[in-house]
């Protein structure tokens, strides 16, 4: 069953220095219970699609195509009805823990207020359940760590306090953008194995540049390039035999696989390279690359790629 | 536990931050005096302030800091000289604070609301402060309410513009995207993540305008544009400066003095506080050792 679905998804803001179209035209099904990953190198509009599904980008940006969410267009909701979805159906991991919680109230609080912010319950079982849910996320001695303020809190467990956070209103969907920055190796390990379990019944879009991370985690994986999904298929099939040469590129940068780094930058997403968007920097690019853009097209089972070499 | 005990647990938490500066308890010792003198005045004055007794008497047992030139109890005087300069500095610090305040938070957080805003405090600001009150004084019957209202006026703007800057900055936060994300409305994220924020520098900015005002009543009144009914501080100082051989006699240590080292104790522990009460806001510096 289709719990989220992006229908030609048009993500574009104005700047000085021109239109920047941050996604464009991006397709995209999250199943119930599944965990959707998608990867891509910094700066490829993985964060702008997250927010663009919350709606929370500045007010001159332009969101085009649908965000269809258990039936309901999202684009088309009103403020106060986006509002309501907000946390309670829907609810994200920001990256950064250490700037996404306030310093001047305690954690407690910052939980407990998701939970009232959508449910009327007294000032004191908002409390209990803050408590509840932070030694979900296995917080040493949560009544205690209720009442301090984030900075008594280490990395580590600022991020299990975000995810405390995201899961206090018990929602549907969770998108976790990048939730594993900035944490060492051991952390990194627990905060992922915390949130496979606590995400059993829900689904997930898990937004992140490390692709250890998302081998781990995720049900599906999809690949972003330059505003554009280029591959997408199971995690077993896309890390056992990548189809894309951006994705084949992303693997062997890996330092397990030789850190091999993709030659060139990442586009600008103002100006993208004409035809396909990836060919400068493409080993197997071909004539027919510089020319015309490459549609999606599915290879196998559930595994599509956006690549002339499969045409 | 019960909600009390949680209460009076944060008091004595609160209390036990604030007086490990010790400055901060001799600032508010100083001022509970002050406010105990502006209070409880008739009962502690040991005469009525408007009283006439022997014109110029030196301090004795009957007179503790002597009789002015028309014959009235200095100490007396003093005691309810406190309430007008008390009176005056905290209800126009908490009026222009709040005006300060709402306006300030309203003006950071909606872009339109605080050009509009802005450019109505940039007016304010251009007007220099002492001409102004000097000529409103002398063209309005002096009394403590115009003092209060044209020190209102004047103090709105300066704190607008401080707790506007502060949210700008602060509305950019992770920490208010993240309420957002919550669903959090606009209203609950300035009141719940950005004003907390902003208390730092709203009390630092109470303090300052406090003091601002009582050393304006004071030099107002010294001028001869304060109420001349109203027993001040700077309404004492008036008439011991008008009065002819202020120097040459010894009357000056008991006349001048006092009023002149009560304004300067009142501003003085007004910044011990502000000085204790910016650390205990600022929860990372909460528990820190003092140097």
């Amino acid at each position: 069953m289709t719990l989220l679905k992006l229908k030609r998804l048009r993500t574009c803001f104005p700047t000085r220095d021109g239109l920047v179209k941050a996604v464009n035209t991006v397709d995209l099904e999250i199943g119930a219970n599944e965990i959707l990953g998608l990867i891509g190198e910094t700066g490829c509009g993985k964060s702008i699609l997250g927010m663009s599904i919350m709606r929370l980008l500045q007010p001159s940006t332009r969101i085009e195509g649908e965000i269809i969410y258990k039936g309901q267009d999202l684009l088309k909701l009103s403020e106060a009805e986006m509002r309501k979805i907000r946390g309670k159906e829907i609810a994200m991991i920001l990256q950064n823990p250490a700037t996404a919680l306030n310093p001047v109230l305690t954690v407690g609080d910052q939980i407990a207020e998701a939970i009232w912010l959508h449910q009327t319950m007294t000032k004191r079982e908002a409390r209990e359940k803050a408590i509840e849910v932070l030694r979900s996320v296995k917080i040493p001695s949560p009544e205690k760590m209720a009442n301090e303020c984030p900075h008594k809190f280490s990395g580590g467990m600022k991020e299990r306090a975000m995810i405390a956070i995201g899961l206090a209103c018990n929602p549907a969907l969770i998108i976790a953008d990048e939730p594993t920055r900035g944490l060492d190796a051991s952390t990194k390990e627990q905060i992922i194995k915390l949130m496979k379990e606590v995400t059993e019944e829900k689904s997930m879009l898990f937004i992140t540049h490390d692709l250890d991370a998302a081998a781990e985690i995720c049900d599906t994986v999809a690949v972003m390039y330059a505003g554009e999904l280029v591959e997408c298929a199971k995690t077993g099939d896309l890390f056992g035999k990548p189809l894309h040469p951006y994705t084949m590129g992303l693997l062997d940068s890996l330092p397990c696989r030789g850190l091999k780094p993709i030659r060139g930058m990442s586009p600008s997403l103002i100006d993208y390279p004409s035809g396909c968007r990836f060919h400068p920097r493409c080993d197997y690019a071909s004539a027919i690359c510089e020319k015309k853009h490459p549609e999606m097209v599915k290879v196998e089972d559930r595994h599509y790629v956006r690549c002339f070499m499969y045409l | 536990m019960t909600e009390k005990t949680i209460e009076l647990t944060d008091l004595r938490r609160l209390w036990d931050t604030y007086s490990e500066k010790r400055i901060g308890v001799i600032g508010l010792v100083i001022m509970l005096v002050f406010i105990v003198m502006a209070v409880f005045a008739p009962y502690i004055a040991p005469h009525d302030p408007y009283e006439l007794y022997n014109p110029m008497e030196p301090p004795g047992p009957d007179h503790l800091l002597g009789t002015n030139d028309i014959g009235q109890d200095i100490l007396s005087e003093l005691i309810y000289g406190a309430r007008v300069s008390l009176f005056i500095a905290f209800f126009v610090s908490i009026v222009s604070g709040l005006i300060g305040t709402i306006l300030g938070l309203l003006s950071g957080y909606y872009e339109h609301v605080g050009f509009f805003i802005m450019r109505i405090v940039d007016a304010f600001l251009a007007i220099p402060r002492l001409p102004l009150i000097i000529l409103i004084a002398a063209f309005m019957r002096p009394s403590i309410w115009n003092l209060v209202i044209i020190f209102t006026i004047l103090g709105w703007p300066i704190t607008t513009r401080i707790i506007r800057s502060e949210v700008l900055s602060l509305r950019t936060r992770n920490y208010v995207e993240a309420a957002r994300m919550l669903g959090a409305p606009d209203s609950y994220i300035m009141i719940k993540h950005i004003l907390p924020n902003v208390f730092p520098l709203l009390v630092v900015r109470l303090v300052v305008e406090a003091s601002h005002v009582i050393l304006a009543e004071s030099s107002l009144s010294f001028l001869g544009l304060g109420d001349p009914t109203a027993k001040s501080w700077g309404m004492i100082l008036h008439y011991a400066f008008m009065y002819p051989t202020i120097y040459i006699s010894d009357v000056w240590k008991w006349w001048m003095l006092p009023p002149g080292l009560c304004i300067v104790l009142t501003i003085l522990s007004l910044m011990f506080i502000g000085y204790a009460l910016e650390e205990l806001v600022n929860p990372r510096l909460r528990g820190m050792t003092q140097v």
